[in-house]
């Protein structure tokens, strides 16, 4: 039996949508472990990312903890795609980039409707907020995208289907949306 | 110069006619040819801002929608460097915004978006801008997301050349430019701008929007759910916006 395709997944300033779309890809998931094996990724209890053929990028970067374990995927996987909206410009969150983090927090920690004991987070244990968030190509290489709020689960299919046939990745115009 | 009647040019290899004062683009519409494009629109003035419909007219770069046509030309339009050069330029327009289609209301009537699915765009490839522009809303029916505005100038042309209004302009030099409403107090509500204009209408993207009709065409019918860019005459059903032939 050929050796298995290492896949590792993660969910940075993401929503977990884009690995819902992946998981509808429904019974296909069957098929698709007899190529694939998961390393570090929300579906396995891997906490270290070893060193993987494929890194799944959900979600952009918004605090300093996104951008250790992304270095970390970048540094472990031959391959980096950009999934979802988030990861590929920021998406959505991005929004919060047209205020400051100061605004945001005093917003939500001490100003916000329903505040009890107003304080803003300040352990060490937490990762800071970044100033703004960002897409994931301007602090690693991505090797390809995959767009979509979230990508449809046929094109999770499309992709990685391309790469285990050592093809270009592509996608048809029917499953391409930024959406 | 030759017989009027026997105008023609060659488009990737096809031969086509044209009439006296036509552009490159005027002349490809009339023979069903796509040219990607984002500020021009029949009826108005060209504009050549956005140079998607940058053409090689006998191995030199020229704006199709500006450019004469002349007898003899040949064009190069359906070609991968050109489709490259038009995706670059369509990963700028995005970049150069906040172009967060997953919750604009135009996503799927937009033709900047449709434009980049035509062009294979998955990516954005440059650093976002993240641009920070004041969003208008005080106008009763109108509204105003400025980060989403590609300064295509429709809706200023519109307003001069067909509504017979002058509600918008362009000021700002550089990265800085952007879209004015020529009220006293700069204000879309302080203006005689009504839902009816075509400068309300005519916006490509998701900078000038009707209030309170987002989301009302299901996902599948939306615009650009039914129909390819490079589809002709799809202007009217461009500006018809959320109520389509078929319901």
């Amino acid at each position: 039996m050929s050796k298995k395709i290492r896949v590792a997944t993660t969910s940075l300033a993401g929503c977990f949508g884009c690995h819902m779309s992946f998981l509808d890809i429904d019974e296909r998931i069957v098929e698709l472990l007899e190529h694939v094996e998961f390393n570090r990724s929300p579906i396995t209890d891997i906490k270290q990312c070893g060193p993987c053929d494929i890194g799944l990028i959900e979600g952009g970067l918004c605090n300093a903890d996104n951008v250790h374990v992304l270095r970390e995927f970048r540094e472990n996987c031959n391959i980096i795609i950009a999934v979802g909206a988030c990861a590929i410009n920021g998406g959505v969150p991005a929004m919060r980039n047209n205020f400051t983090v100061k605004e945001c927090l005093e917003e939500a920690y001490l100003n916000g409707i329903g505040v009890e004991n107003p304080m803003i987070p300040n352990d060490v244990e937490l990762p800071l907020l970044l100033s703004k968030v960002h897409p994931i190509h301007e602090v690693v290489h991505v090797d390809y995208y995959l767009p979509g709020c979230p990508p449809p689960a046929d094109a999770f299919m499309k992709v990685l289907t391309d790469l285990l046939e050592g093809k270009e990745p592509s996608l048809p115009k029917e499953i391409l949306h930024y959406d | 110069m030759s017989n009027s009647t026997n105008n023609s040019i060659t488009i990737d290899g096809r031969e086509i006619p044209f009439e006296e004062g036509q552009t490159i683009m005027d002349a490809a519409r009339a023979a069903d040819i796509y040219i990607p494009h984002l500020c021009h629109r029949p009826g108005l003035k060209p504009h050549g801002s956005c140079k998607l419909c940058t053409v090689d007219v006998n191995g030199r770069a020229a704006s199709s929608c500006t450019l004469p046509a002349a007898n003899g030309q040949e064009i190069a339009n359906n070609t991968p460097e050109l489709k490259e050069v038009r995706k670059n330029i369509t990963q700028m327009l995005f970049v150069e915004g906040n172009h967060f289609c997953p919750s604009c209301e135009k996503t799927g009537d937009c033709t900047l978006q449709a434009v980049a699915y035509h062009l294979d765009m998955l990516d954005g490839h440059f650093p976002q801008f993240y641009p920070k522009r004041k969003v208008d809303a005080s106008h009763k029916s109108i509204f105003l997301d400025r980060d989403r505005c590609i300064l295509c100038e429709l809706c200023v042309r519109a307003s001069r050349e067909v509504d017979g209004k002058d509600v918008f302009a362009i000021t700002g030099r550089g990265m800085d430019a952007h879209l004015i409403v020529n009220s006293e107090s700069g204000k879309l509500g302080d203006s005689d701008i009504s839902t009816d204009d075509l400068a309300a209408q005519i916006c490509p993207v998701g900078a000038i929007m009707i209030k309170e009709h987002g989301y009302e065409v299901p996902i599948g019918r939306r615009t650009f759910d039914l129909h390819s860019i490079a589809e002709p005459g799809l202007e009217p059903v461009i500006l018809r916006k959320g109520k389509h032939a078929d319901e």
